[in-house]
């Protein structure tokens, strides 16, 4: 299907459906249940993990198969945040051209920064594009931010505000980023016994979205550029001598991880008309690498995998507190309740990181492969049981594409 | 015909003279062997050839074109094709995508965007790869990672991706050194074999006399940096300069 092989479609299948009943999944316990904090069903978390999935889909096109580690993607996303609600402060709160904007924007940016990191490779293109976005943060943050010329309205963070043009909204169109009047904060409930499930019409976008460039990700994958791709990371020296110059192919692979940032930077503004220079950190750099690494390097699914997890363990570990945690272990004796709760105290609420440090370590030893090769274990491991006994197969982790 | 003229080529690296007038002609549809003792500049010479180093003076001439300051992949894509003293093969790529890449890069040139094919749908491109594997006797491993495949194979393999794009002058770079006997004869019986079944010149440097006098139809020895004599098999064997110069007892 869609010139897809078996396999690929399948996949593809899955994950439209997982995205589209996303609403259901993340939401399995009751809303008046002590579990209701695991739930992950409300809209703004629900788009986090598209809108990250995105980026890292793309940041995986680079890293997954050029071998190419960026430590500067977050400069793409930032930039296409701020180009998306450029559009809105001029044209109007429709969402296409704010997101059309973002991607061609970031894409131009990302040739530039692009063309003078791949002169060098390895350890020196990662530092490259570790400077350039610093270079970018500190532009956005205070350089382009001054009262003769405003791009980015430094620390407050670019937003719209009523004096601004818009020069094609409509009288009746909503005050808030909206597709053609539908607006993007939208969101139906629907209430089923003790459950309640949020379909958010920004979260539809996002996850439509999400298909599209999964689904574009998937055919670089399997065309002969992203075989290319993967010979830069075998073996540069070979692919010289074998007629083919590196250098363009490495830079497509750039731009086109770029236009996903890009993407998905516009994205954020669109579902929140706001645009500010932390995005363009480079923790926020950081933050994809970890997901594509913790999700399956080189392997289609992994990155939105990994993306979910990080983004699951930002918002709802950082949520418990020691109440909660008082609540939970309340059946425990006084004494041996309180040191249950200082044992646990440091790896949440704002001690998430730890535990998503230590989570990551586990992965990284126990699982080179990542979430990716955990699941493929265990379904050998399920298959294997089944078949019973037969271990002709055993054992073999080969990375999925 | 001469293929490939070189004509005064020098070079140096710094106060060392690697290559000194260096002028060589190798015949179209022959075989040239190119010998010496190490540090002869043997390596300097062929680097010079493929654009990995531009000689300080003279010229390199591929079929009356000048390869000089051209870049490696330039250099391929007029018809050169070389296999690599240790072999340089996509070694986290499978056998057949191994295969695949040289006919892509032979027919869409250095760079092509074709984001949008499938690797499945370009039959003809499959159909050469598979071919090339067929004559290669490796078409069962295709499926194998090739950093997995033996010394041995992976030489075949290097030797298939080159010939697959059918240049009109292989180097190859000491392609026996390392190898076992068993393997090295195996290797021999191959380029023996592409020899008699293509049109195809062949440039081989190589310490190995065993494989020189199998395969060569000329003969250049080369002595610090400058050619000593150029001949046939038979000629260098009994030429005393080479004797005392080269070959010593050994020979």
């Amino acid at each position: 299907m869609l010139g897809l092989n078996k396999k690929d479609t399948s996949l593809l299948i899955i994950v439209a459906i997982l995205t589209l009943l996303a609403p259901f999944i993340l939401n399995p316990f009751p809303t008046d249940s002590a579990m209701a904090q695991f739930n992950a069903g409300y809209p703004d978390l629900m788009q986090r993990f598209v809108i990250f999935g995105i980026f890292a889909i793309g940041f995986n096109i680079l890293f997954g198969l050029t071998g190419y580690l960026s430590f500067g993607h977050a400069a793409f996303l930032g930039v296409g945040s701020y180009s998306a609600v450029w559009m809105f402060k001029l044209l109007s709160y429709n969402v296409i051209p704010a997101i059309a904007l973002s991607v061609v924007v970031a894409g131009l940016f990302s040739v530039l920064i692009g063309y003078v990191s791949l002169r060098r490779s390895g350890i020196y293109f990662s530092i490259l594009t570790l400077a350039f976005a610093q270079m970018s943060f500190a532009l956005a943050y205070s350089v382009l931010s001054n009262p003769k010329f405003n791009l980015t309205n430094g620390e407050t963070g670019l937003q719209v505000y009523a004096d601004d043009p818009q020069i094609l909204q409509g009288a009746n169109a909503p005050d808030l980023p909206h597709l053609f009047g539908l607006p993007m904060r939208a969101t139906y409930t629907m209430d089923v016994g003790a459950w309640s499930f949020d379909f958010n019409a920004g979260y539809y976008l996002c996850a439509v979205i999400m298909m599209v460039v999964f689904y574009l990700a998937i055919r670089i994958f399997r065309s002969p550029f992203g075989m290319m791709l993967r010979a830069v990371k075998s073996n540069q020296q070979r692919m010289n001598y074998t007629g083919l110059n590196s250098k363009p192919y490495t830079l497509a692979a750039f731009v086109i991880s770029g236009m996903y940032a890009g993407l998905a930077g516009g994205l954020m503004a669109a579902m929140d008309p706001l645009a500010g220079a932390e995005r363009m950190q480079w923790t926020a750099s950081g933050e994809v690498v970890l997901m594509t690494i913790l999700g399956g390097t080189g392997t289609l699914i992994g990155p939105v995998l990994g993306a979910g997890f990080i983004k699951y363990f930002e918002n709802i570990f950082s949520k418990i507190n020691d109440n909660v945690l008082h609540s939970w272990f309340a059946f425990l004796p006084d004494g041996l309740e309180d040191a249950v709760v200082f044992i646990i105290h440091p790896f949440i609420g704002k001690g998430w990181h730890l535990t998503l440090g230590i989570l990551f370590m586990l992965v990284v030893i126990y699982l080179p492969g990542g979430l990716v090769e955990g699941g493929q274990r265990l379904l050998n491991w399920i298959r294997r049981k089944s078949v019973g006994g037969d271990d002709t197969r055993e054992g073999k982790t080969e990375p999925a594409e | 015909m001469a293929i490939l003229k070189v004509k005064d080529v020098s070079k140096r690296f710094g106060g060392l003279k690697a290559l000194t007038d260096v002028n060589l002609s190798v015949e179209e549809n022959s075989v040239h062997a190119i010998i010496g003792p190490n540090g002869a500049g043997k390596s300097t010479l062929l680097n010079c050839l493929v654009g990995k180093l531009i000689p300080d003076t003279g010229s390199v001439l591929f079929d009356n074109q000048s390869v000089l300051g051209r870049e490696p992949y330039q250099i391929n894509q007029m018809g050169i094709s070389r296999v690599f003293q240790t072999p340089e093969i996509f070694g986290e790529l499978t056998v057949m995508e191994n295969m695949l890449i040289p006919i892509f890069a032979m027919r869409d040139g250095a760079f092509r965007m074709h984001a949008y094919e499938t690797i499945a749908n370009e039959k003809e491109v499959v159909e050469q790869a598979e071919a090339m594997l067929e004559e290669m006797n490796m078409a069962d491993k295709r499926h194998m990672h090739s950093a997995s495949l033996s010394r041995g194979d992976k030489r075949r393999l290097e030797i298939g991706m080159c010939l697959s794009q059918k240049p009109r002058l292989l180097l190859l770079d000491e392609p026996t050194a390392g190898m076992a006997r068993a393997d090295t004869n195996n290797t021999i019986d191959l380029l023996k074999q592409i020899k008699d079944e293509r049109d195809i010149t062949i440039a081989i440097i190589e310490h190995d006399m065993h494989v020189v006098f199998s395969l060569a139809e000329r003969i250049t020895v080369l002595a610090q940096g400058t050619p000593l004599v150029e001949d046939t098999p038979e000629n260098i064997r009994g030429n005393p300069k080479v004797r005392e110069a080269y070959l010593g007892e050994a020979a």
